[in-house]
């Protein structure tokens, strides 16, 4: 390929747990080979080090929830010529866009004994809606085979493989039993999409949608099942509004279920 | 070819037997709530006593009131896993000083011996050949594979509620393709096998498992046992006229009603033993010294995989499930002069909404339609 120079990686955090950027670390036998090819210019998580941009590639991680963030994401998008969102809080809101369906000022006021020294924003967004981003890493946290899938890619040149079909396509070439055929156990894996290895049904569990929606979810087909199987609508939608609540097809999906269950009750 | 009958104790003789002439004992054993198909170390680990109820999107395993060894319908798992693997690596490269090595994948095979093949999946096999063999290109890892397997089929005298090996005439009983093939008999006090041999290599397997003549009462023993199962079927396909009368109904309303339903999972096409569609990957290393390229298996109703430059040629899920159903039992008579369906049903049970493909041609041979079969042929 002829590289001059190392291509220099940066891994930024917005609202987030870390943990995305922890699976960088958590490549081990890889990571050698990962320093080896590229320059790490930028990543707090692992080093002190710190060179100025531009980045060849910066890693995303987190959701913007305050005007800062917004400010922040401008310049890093300006200082990097490709932009990846790591997990779901960069590319639907996470766990954190829960309070997108509620007044946070109400939180704000609940939880800190001085709410005026908090500024923070009505929603919790993903990074796409603030700037352009090159490519998405689905995942709560993202599978580092899918990291390493899209540095190896980059680096060759060529598109990286992440198939958006169902999470059930992994689980069949695995060999699990389906959980919800064979047990009865609700399961999201057939709206979620691929790229965990359907980790939960191989351990008899059903999928929890950490991967978000996959490309064409039919999640009214999939609610009626659990309805079949004895999920309650309230329940449903809080299947639903977990990592990836913010994302379209879930965000509806879980209010109509939502709604549903209200007109239930008594 | 020999007729035999042994006891329930020649299992284990016959396992023995195949051990010697192969790698592995592929068979039906218990797993995760099922009777999958695994690698067997001995008579042990098959599943006696065991069956499944199978509906549409819903499978149990249970107890059955005997010590039945193959009392069960197929089950989530189809032999095409061992023959046409959902991961294969095609072949690898290296950069090496200045010139590239390509190394071909496994290129020698294990030896599987395949224990308690149904008569629907030795039809399913018997497919596949056409498919991967019998076109105008061979695939050669399948072709290695395919040649270093041994098979004992074991007729059904357990069919399930999803089963129409019957209608599809496929079943219950194994016409050809096997080496060996049993029938159970068991109930008032008896529990033996009827042995048919298919070939050389069969009979000697035989031979090393104490056994008697078979009589002409255990030939109708197991003619019986086997007309009874072919009456339990719990479905039936009309599959005569069936793909010029899809072909006939590509704009009927019935496909929109199974879309609504249809999840676009692909979970019909990895369980169904003849669906063979995959992808190929190529992954390449962090500092780009080596690469791979990899052929997985991949599904109709995937949007990817009808993705061509410029946009998907089945975005929907309607055109993805007609897509599918047409191909398998339409498409597949002019392309591979067979249907694709073999009536073990398991597109049927693991479909996780239930959607089962013997309804759906049935809503579609209550329609009248205006004829595209021909157009389509042309």
């Amino acid at each position: 390929m002829g590289r001059t120079r190392k291509p220099k990686l940066a891994v930024w955090k917005f609202a987030s747990c870390d943990g995305c950027q922890l699976s960088l670390l958590d490549c081990e036998d890889e990571l050698l080979d990962v320093v080896g090819a590229v320059e790490i210019a930028y990543f707090p998580e692992a080093t002190r080090v710190s060179s100025r941009g531009p980045y060849d590639l910066s890693l995303v991680e987190g959701s913007i929830t305050t005007l800062d963030d917004i400010r922040r994401i401008a310049t890093i998008r300006k200082a990097s010529k490709r932009l990846v969102t790591i997990g779901a809080c960069a590319t639907a809101g996470g766990i954190q866009a829960l309070r997108n369906f509620k007044d946070v000022h109400e939180f704000v006021a609940a939880v800190y004994a001085r709410p005026d020294y908090i500024d923070t924003l009505d929603r919790s967004l993903p990074i796409a809606h603030y700037v352009p981003v090159d490519f998405e890493l689905r995942g709560c946290p993202i599978n580092k085979y899918q990291l390493l899938e899209l540095l190896s890619a980059l680096l060759a040149g060529r598109r990286p493989s992440f198939p958006e079909h169902s999470v059930c396509i992994e689980c069949k070439r695995r060999g699990a039993v389906c959980v919800m055929v064979a047990q009865g156990t609700p399961c999201l894996g057939p709206i979620t999409h691929a790229g965990c290895g359907a980790i939960c049904p191989a351990f008899a569990r059903g999928c929890y949608g950490c991967y978000g929606p996959m490309e064409t979810p039919n999640t009214a087909s999939l609610g009626e099942r659990w309805t079949a199987l004895g999920v309650p609508p309230a329940a449903q939608a809080r299947a639903l509004r977990t990592f990836n609540a913010w994302a379209e097809p879930f965000r509806a999906a879980a209010d109509a279920a939502a709604a549903a269950g209200k007109d239930r009750q008594p | 070819m020999k007729t035999r009958v042994f006891q329930r104790e020649g299992l284990q003789p016959l396992l023995e037997a195949l051990a010697e002439q192969f790698d592995r004992i592929i068979g039906p054993t218990v797993r995760d709530g099922a009777i999958v198909l695994d690698e067997i170390a001995s008579d042990a680990d098959l599943p006696a006593g065991w069956t499944d109820d199978q509906q549409p999107g819903r499978y149990r395993v249970g107890w059955r009131d005997d010590e039945a060894v193959f009392g069960f319908a197929a089950g989530p798992h189809a032999w095409k896993r061992f023959l046409a693997p959902p991961d294969v690596r095609i072949w690898t490269v290296r950069r090496d000083a200045g010139r590239l090595q390509f190394e071909p994948g496994r290129t020698v095979p294990r030896r599987d011996a395949f224990v308690g093949v149904r008569p629907c999946d030795l039809a399913a096999l018997d497919i596949l050949d056409r498919v991967y063999l019998q076109g105008p290109y061979v695939d050669p890892g399948y072709q290695a594979r395919r040649q270093a397997i041994g098979i004992v089929a074991v007729n059904c005298t357990a069919p399930g509620g999803t089963c129409f090996c019957a209608s599809m005439g496929t079943g219950p009983r194994a016409g050809a393709g096997f080496d060996l093939a049993l029938t159970e008999l068991v109930g008032d006090g008896r529990h033996e096998f009827l042995a048919e041999a298919g070939s050389a290599r069969g009979e000697g397997w035989l031979d090393k498992v104490p056994s008697r003549e078979a009589s002409a009462d255990d030939r109708a023993a197991a003619a019986r046992a086997l007309e009874e199962a072919a009456g339990r079927m719990g479905r039936r396909l009309d599959a005569e006229g069936l793909g010029d009368l899809l072909y006939d109904h590509l704009d009927h309303e019935a496909w929109d009603d199974v879309a609504a339903r249809c999840l676009t999972c692909g979970n019909c096409t990895l369980v169904c033993p003849t669906c063979f569609c995959t992808l190929v990957e190529d992954r390449s290393s962090l500092g780009g010294e080596s690469a791979e390229r990899w052929k997985r298996w991949d599904s109709c109703f995937s949007r990817e995989h009808s993705y061509i430059h410029g946009g998907y040629l089945r975005a929907s899920g309607r055109s993805r499930y007609r897509q599918w159903m047409t191909h398998k039992l339409a498409g597949w008579h002019d392309q591979f002069g067979t249907s694709g369906c073999v009536g073990c049903g398991r597109c049927i049970t693991w479909c996780p909404v239930g959607i089962d493909i013997t309804e759906e041609a049935r809503r579609i041979r209550g329609a009248e339609g205006t004829p595209a079969a021909e157009r389509i042929r042309s």
